[in-house]
Order: structure tokens, then C-alpha cells, then sequence
């Protein structure tokens, strides 16, 4: 592997690792401001306990992602320089911004919360988890923003003297339409991903308290809602990306020839695959123009396309990676979805759900977790040669200069302390689960000597 | 427009440095003002409301760095690549370090998170303290403002140096004077005897060695600084917390903003031509740019200072480290 591979790979590799944490801390944050404001308005114990125990998750989930997200602010400037340099005008902002508006609010706010149960009045303790949960939308939105950015550059003109691209409008970098249409799409991802976080940690404690049930049923209905989302909102984006980005969804279905009526492939195998594929007709044409009939172009047409457009080289990514991460995102989330919904059908009016499904249970989150990450490896690598679609390759981005040698030992160092922050954050995580839901009746009981007069 | 911006990044850097350097100095006094687990305990609750929302200035200063002069971010960070690797390395430790130690069970698990806490937060401030003086000295810029060289010795090198070794030694006195009189502010029992004596310390020796190397360079820099040493020291004696606390925060504060502007208009030098160089002008982003950085940082920023202050208002009573007998 050479410096720039290395580089790549270092950026998936972080990058991966920290969206296994973020869509946690959406859906935690959003699934405890709910908790709370049902507490405060039923005033039903259970709800304050449940309360507490999403907020622990959180709070610990919440410091891994902190600190592998402060990572991704420094990549831009340490591997990808000259992207960094080209494009800060326009893509520095995102990061700024998000800092200052959001992120600010965040980790001051779910330290107040924490920290602040017998400080704060009821109600303005209610507010300051909804802010955070605010905190983690906005946070998401600005960044997505700045990824569909490199999916679709939109607000920005380029500088001929400088070859540097200068930003026109903020508001229409926000409001790109990738932005529009992947934000609903990530974060029914991340329902998805919380929920099943949820779902499994109150089966395998459902015998400790009866509140499980209540904290497993809304795990259950958070991962089938997401799916749900998921698939709606993935339809609409796989649509756009099909008009900005033709080739990312030539490369999803492996079609060579640009083809009318085109048909969805299952399963395909063959060298650069489709030899032998199960195919269900015009569904391809379906899902990437919304009609049976449409024209789906193929892409040996694009790359000549591009080579007339952008000059000679490869404008192809890798194809099975590309068909197999988008079949297995839609497979591996679509599962969890299912599971969920057979979940909750089972438990409904009290049964409880049979033993080999709870068995199985605690291994959910491992689904969407897949599937999160799957379309992200889809996204990113579906993209390639370009680092913003078609004004800047990934080989222009890297910063000139950088030894294999170097990108090796950070890249070395940031798996060890990754690694084991991820057996950390799981044992935590299960210490954490074990604790009894409710705190110990009678003030005897509690940790603390009680003060001596 | 770029004098603004440029300003409001050495605010930020300010910020960060004044209040994480004292959370910091809080980490890695632990196990000096600790003596047991209890005691340890109080010195992380000090600063447990407050680490994150210090470190976000972080994110805040490299951000708005960023948007505001790219070329500058772009030239630092891959010119010290190694060395913030290093740096992201030993933060994720010590985040999750601090916010992990309290949830887990057992003394021992315990110990390992005060220890892990101490070291990563030795190791940073060190760090922190090289990675300030290069940013002082400049960089071996070529004349496309990137740094060349071969293997790890091409980023490495900068933060080995004499400077950068001196550097290291002054931050981590700046920490811990910072923690020591943080500490004997925000606690009540023996934690606060031990910082407070740690303080008195601290300033008076620290105001030496600042006479010494001020006198031996001739730089009124270092002699200001022994001023605010002596002086922190001299109000930690007489139990002024909060005044030895601002005073040393001020110093840290003078040395900051001396680093980002030791070089006029020119924010990174190169070491190897003065015309390589980069000036602010050049690493400036375009007035449009700077533009919508100023209604965002002028309505969003005095928000954030406000809530942080609420925040401090909020969890102000003292964490008491006395053990109560049962």
C-alpha cells in the first residue's frame, strides 16, 4: 500500500469507528429527553429510573464519540491538507459552525443534565437534556452538510487565480439537496441504531425490573420505525443520488450498458460480477428513477462520459464493493427491522416473547450497526476517484509531504487506543446494565455514610 | 476583516488553553493531592461538569482556524502530523479516562483510571508545551508551504528540539500551577491544604527559574510571567484562591497570545527562507467567508460564553475531600 491508500484507509478506519458512536448519542439523547417529559407528566417512577439508566448510556457513549469526533476535525488538516487548503473556504465554516452552535451546546448542556438533578428545577432540567438532543440534530445536519459537499459541490465557485474555491452561500450549502435528502435517511438510521441498543440490554434484563418491558417494547419501536424511515427516505436519496451522481448507482447494481427497464440484482456473482445474478425485472428503474420504465445509464456510457467531460483516467469505483455494501446496508438493516416488529407482535398484550428469540436479542445492535456502516463504506468508496464530485480527486487531497511511515504508526496507534476504548466502552456498557434500575429504597442502603452530628 | 478573525482565533486557542490547561493540571495533580481513593474522587469532581465543555474550545479553536485562515490549519497540521496523532491519542485516553472512572466498580478499576487520567494529561500538557513552541518558532516550510523530509523524523523532529523541550517544561509548570490553584479553590479539606501548599510552591519556585531564564535571555516575557508566578504564589499563601487562580490564568493567557503573534503578520514561519513564510493575508479565507463567520461567530459566541458561565454558577459549591467519620 502506498502513502495515499494508507491515508484512506486511516480516514475509514476512524471514520467507521466514530459513527459507531454517534448514532448511539442521537437516539440516547433524543430517547431520554422522551423519557424525562414522560416522567415529568405521569410522574410514574419507572419513567426517572428509566430516565437515569439511557442517560448513564449516554453519557458514556456520548465521551467515546467526543473524542474520536475531535479525530475527524484534525484529519481534514493532517492527511488531506491540500483538500483542507483548496476547499477550507467553503468547508471550514461546516466544521466552525457546527463546533460553535452545536457542539458547545451539547457537552455543556449533558453535563448540566447529568451533574444537575438536584440543582436545577424540574422543568429546566427537562430542558437542558432537550437541548442536547436539539444539539445532536444540528450537529448532524452541519456535518452532513459538509459531506454532501464532496457527494454534490454546490455554493462555491473556484477562484482562477488561485485554483481555490470560494463560497457563495452558506445557506444553499446547507440546503443542498443530498444534504435534504441524506439527513432524514441518517438519522432513521440512527433510531434504528439506539433502539436496538435498547431493545437488547432490556431483554437481557427483563427478569431485574418490570420496567424493562417498557424500555424493550420502545427499543423494539424505535428500530421498526427507523427501518421504516430507512426505507422511505432511502428511496427518495437514492433517487437524488442517481441525478448528481449516476455512476454511484451504475456501480450499486453493477450495470455495465445503460439499460431501459432495468432490473434489480439480489445476489450476483462473476469476475467483476454480474455473470450469474437473481434479479427481480425493472426494479433498478424503479428505484433509481421512479418508473419501470425509465433509463438507468450503465457504466461503460459514463466512464466514456467522463473521460470527454473530465479527461483520460478511470472515473469507476470499486464495483463488488460497492454492490455488495448497498444489497447488505438495505439487508442487514431491513433484518433488524424485522426482528423488531416480530418482537413486538410476540409481546403484545403482555405475553411474554419466546425464549430462542430472547436468546438471540442482545445481539441486535450488531445490526444496524452493520447496516449504518455499510452505507457509509457505500457512500465514501462508491464516490472514488473524487474527493468532491468531479472538481477534486482523492489523490489531489492528500497532504504533500506525508511518509508511509508516518501514516503507518498513526495508523497503528489509533487501532490499539481504538481497540481497546471498544472493550472499555462494551464492559462499561455491561457493568453499567447489571446495576438494579431503581436506587436503593432506604437511605441505609446508599453508598455514602450518612452524616454524623 | 482578517485582523478581526485572527483575533477572535487567538481568543479561542486562549480560551481552551486558559480553561482546559487548569483541567489539565487537575489530572495530573490526582495522585499528588489525592492520597486515596475517596480523595481522588473529589479532585476529578472539581472538574467532571466542566472537562467537556472546556475541551469543545478545542474543537472551537481548530474550527474556526479552519474556516478562517485554511491555509494556516492546513500547513500546521500536516507539517506536525505525528506529533497531533500523538496528541488525539493521549485526549481520547483522558476523555474517556475522566468520564468512564465514576461509572465503573472497584478500587482497582478506579486506580487505573486515575492513573491512565494522570499520565494522558502529563503527556498532553508536554505535548501541548512543544507543539506551542513550534508554533512560535515556525516550521520547515518549502516554498509551497508544505514540509518535506523522510519517514517519521519529517513531522517528529519539530517537537524534539531544544525550544520545544523548554516549551514542555514551562506548560507543565503553567498546568500544574493552574490545576494546584483551581483545585484549593474548588475543594474543601485535605485536597485544598495539599493544592494550596502545592500553589505556594509552585509560584514562588516557578518566579526563580522565570528570573533566571528572563535574565539569561533578556525577554520581559519571561519576567512578566515571574511576576504573575510570584504572585499567584504569594495569594495561595494568604488564602486569596480565587485571585492566585485569575493571576495564573493571566499568565497562561500573555503566553498564548504571545505565541500566535510573536511573528507580526506572519502567522507560521518558515525555518528554512523567511520568504516562504505564511502571512495572514495569505492563509486568509475570502472576505464572503470571513463575513458569514462573523454573524455566526457574533450571535452564536456570546451565547456560549453566557451558558458556560451559568454552567460554572450552577455546580460552584466546593467539593469537599474530608472523610466523614462513620
Amino acid at each position: 500500500m502506498d502513502v495515499l491508500d494508507l491515508t484512506r484507509l486511516q480516514f475509514a478506519v476512524v471514520t467507521i469507528y466514530h459513527y459507531f458512536f454517534v448514532p448511539l448519542s442521537i437516539s440516547l439523547a433524543a430517547t431520554a429527553a422522551g423519557l424525562e417529559i414522560a416522567w415529568l407528566r405521569t410522574r410514574r417512577e419507572h419513567y426517572l429510573h428509566l430516565t437515569k439508566f439511557v442517560g448513564k448510556l449516554l453519557i458514556v457513549t456520548f465521551a467515546v464519540g467526543v473524542v474520536t469526533g475531535l479525530v475527524q476535525e484534525f484529519q481534514f488538516g493532517m492527511g488531506w491538507s491540500a483538500f483542507a487548503k483548496f476547499y477550507g473556504d467553503v468547508f471550514g465554516p461546516t466544521l466552525a459552525i457546527e463546533g460553535m452552535l452545536a457542539f458547545f451546546l451539547e457537552a455543556t448542556f449533558l453535563a448540566l443534565w447529568y451533574f444537575g438533578w438536584d440543582r436545577l428545577p424540574r422543568r429546566l432540567h427537562a430542558a437542558t437534556i432537550v437541548t442536547v438532543a436539539v444539539g445532536t440534530l444540528l450537529s448532524a445536519f452541519i456535518i452532513l452538510a459538509a459531506n454532501s459537499f464532496m457527494q454534490n459541490p454546490v455554493a462555491y465557485e473556484l477562484d482562477p487565480a488561485t485554483g481555490r474555491a470560494r463560497l457563495t452561500s452558506f445557506t444553499d450549502l446547507l440546503l443542498n439537496k443530498v444534504n435534504l435528502a441524506a439527513f432524514p435517511h441518517t438519522m432513521a438510521g440512527a433510531a434504528m441504531a439506539g433502539g436496538a441498543l435498547l431493545l437488547a440490554i432490556a431483554v437481557w434484563r427483563l427478569g431485574s425490573a418490570p420496567a424493562y418491558r417498557v424500555l424493550a417494547r420502545l427499543g423494539a419501536w424505535l428500530t421498526l420505525a427507523g427501518g421504516a424511515l430507512t426505507a422511505l427516505t432511502g428511496d427518495h436519496l437514492g433517487k437524488v443520488i442517481t441525478e448528481v451522481q449516476p455512476m454511484k448507482m451504475a456501480a450499486a447494481e453493477a450495470l455495465y450498458a445503460t439499460t431501459t427497464g432495468a432490473p434489480f440484482s439480489i445476489f450476483a456473482t462473476g469476475k467483476p460480477l454480474p455473470e450469474f445474478s437473481v434479479e427481480i425485472p425493472w426494479l433498478l428503474s424503479v428505484l433509481a428513477k421512479g418508473s419501470p420504465d425509465a433509463t438507468v445509464q450503465g457504466i461503460n456510457d459514463l466512464q466514456a462520459q467522463y473521460v470527454a467531460q473530465f479527461g483520460p483516467g478511470s472515473y469507476v469505483p470499486m464495483i463488488p464493493v460497492a454492490f455488495w455494501s448497498f444489497r447488505l446496508m438495505i439487508g442487514v438493516g431491513m433484518a433488524a427491522a424485522a426482528v423488531a416488529a416480530y418482537y413486538l407482535w410476540r409481546t403484545r398484550k403482555g405475553s411474554a416473547a419466546p425464549r430462542r428469540l430472547t436468546r438471540w436479542l442482545p445481539l441486535i445492535p450488531l445490526l444496524p450497526a452493520a447496516a449504518n456502516t455499510f452505507g457509509w463504506i457505500f457512500t465514501e468508496t462508491a464516490r472514488q476517484p473524487w474527493i468532491a464530485f468531479g472538481i477534486s480527486t482523492v489523490a489531489d487531497g492528500i497532504s504533500p509531504g506525508l511518509t508511509r511511515a508516518e501514516v503507518l504508526a498513526s495508523l497503528l496507534g489509533f487501532a490499539v487506543v481504538y481497540g481497546v476504548l471498544a472493550v472499555v466502552w462494551f464492559r462499561l456498557v455491561r457493568h453499567l446494565s447489571r446495576q438494579p434500575l431503581a436506587p436503593p429504597a432506604t437511605p441505609a442502603d446508599r453508598p455514602e455514610p450518612a452524616p454524623v452530628y | 476583516m482578517i485582523t478581526f478573525w485572527f483575533s477572535i482565533v487567538v481568543l479561542a486557542w486562549v480560551l481552551f488553553f486558559v480553561l482546559e490547561g487548569f483541567d489539565f493540571g487537575v489530572g495530573l495533580l490526582g495522585p499528588l493531592v489525592g492520597r486515596d481513593d475517596h480523595e481522588r474522587g473529589a479532585v476529578v469532581r472539581t472538574i467532571g461538569p466542566f472537562w467537556d465543555g472546556n475541551e469543545v474550545w478545542l474543537v472551537a479553536a481548530i474550527g474556526v482556524t479552519f474556516a478562517a485562515f485554511p491555509a494556516w490549519y492546513a500547513a500546521l497540521l500536516a507539517g506536525l502530523y505525528l506529533p497531533m496523532a500523538v496528541l488525539l491519542l493521549l485526549l481520547a485516553v483522558r476523555g474517556v479516562a475522566l468520564e468512564f472512572r465514576g461509572k465503573g466498580d472497584g478500587a482497582r478499576y478506579r486506580r487505573r483510571a486515575d492513573l491512565a487520567l494522570a499520565a494522558s494529561s502529563l503527556g498532553i500538557v508536554l505535548l501541548w508545551g512543544a507543539l506551542l513552541a513550534v508554533f512560535a518558532n515556525g516550521l520547515a516550510l518549502d516554498a509551497a508551504g508544505s514540509v518535506t523530509g523522510s519517514g517519521l523524523a519529517r513531522s517528529l523532529s519539530p517537537v524534539l528540539t531544544a525550544e520545544a523541550g523548554l516549551g514542555a517544561l514551562a506548560a507543565l509548570f503553567a498546568a500544574a500551577l493552574l490545576g494546584a490553584t483551581f483545585l484549593s479553590l474548588r475543594t474543601s479539606g485535605p485536597v485544598r491544604r495539599r493544592a494550596r501548599t502545592l500553589a505556594r510552591w509552585l509560584g514562588t519556585g516557578g518566579a526563580v527559574a522565570l528570573v533566571v531564564i528572563g535574565i539569561g535571555t533578556a525577554s520581559r516575557l519571561a519576567l512578566a510571567a515571574a511576576l504573575l508566578s510570584f504572585a499567584a504564589g504569594l495569594l495561595a499563601r494568604h488564602g486569596r484562591e480565587a485571585l492566585a487562580f485569575t493571576a495564573t490564568a493571566a499568565a497562561v493567557a500573555g503566553a498564548v497570545i504571545s505565541v500566535f503573534t510573536a511573528h507580526g503578520s506572519v502567522i507560521l514561519r518558515s525555518t528554512l527562507d523567511p520568504a516562504w513564510s505564511l502571512t495572514l493575508t495569505e492563509a486568509a479565507a475570502t472576505p464572503s467567508t470571513l463575513r458569514l463567520l462573523t454573524g455566526a461567530g457574533v450571535v452564536i459566541l456570546p451565547g456560549v460564553l453566557a451558558y458556560q458561565a451559568f454552567s460554572y454558577w450552577i455546580f460552584r459549591r466546593r467539593v469537599s475531600s474530608e472523610r466523614v467519620p462513620s
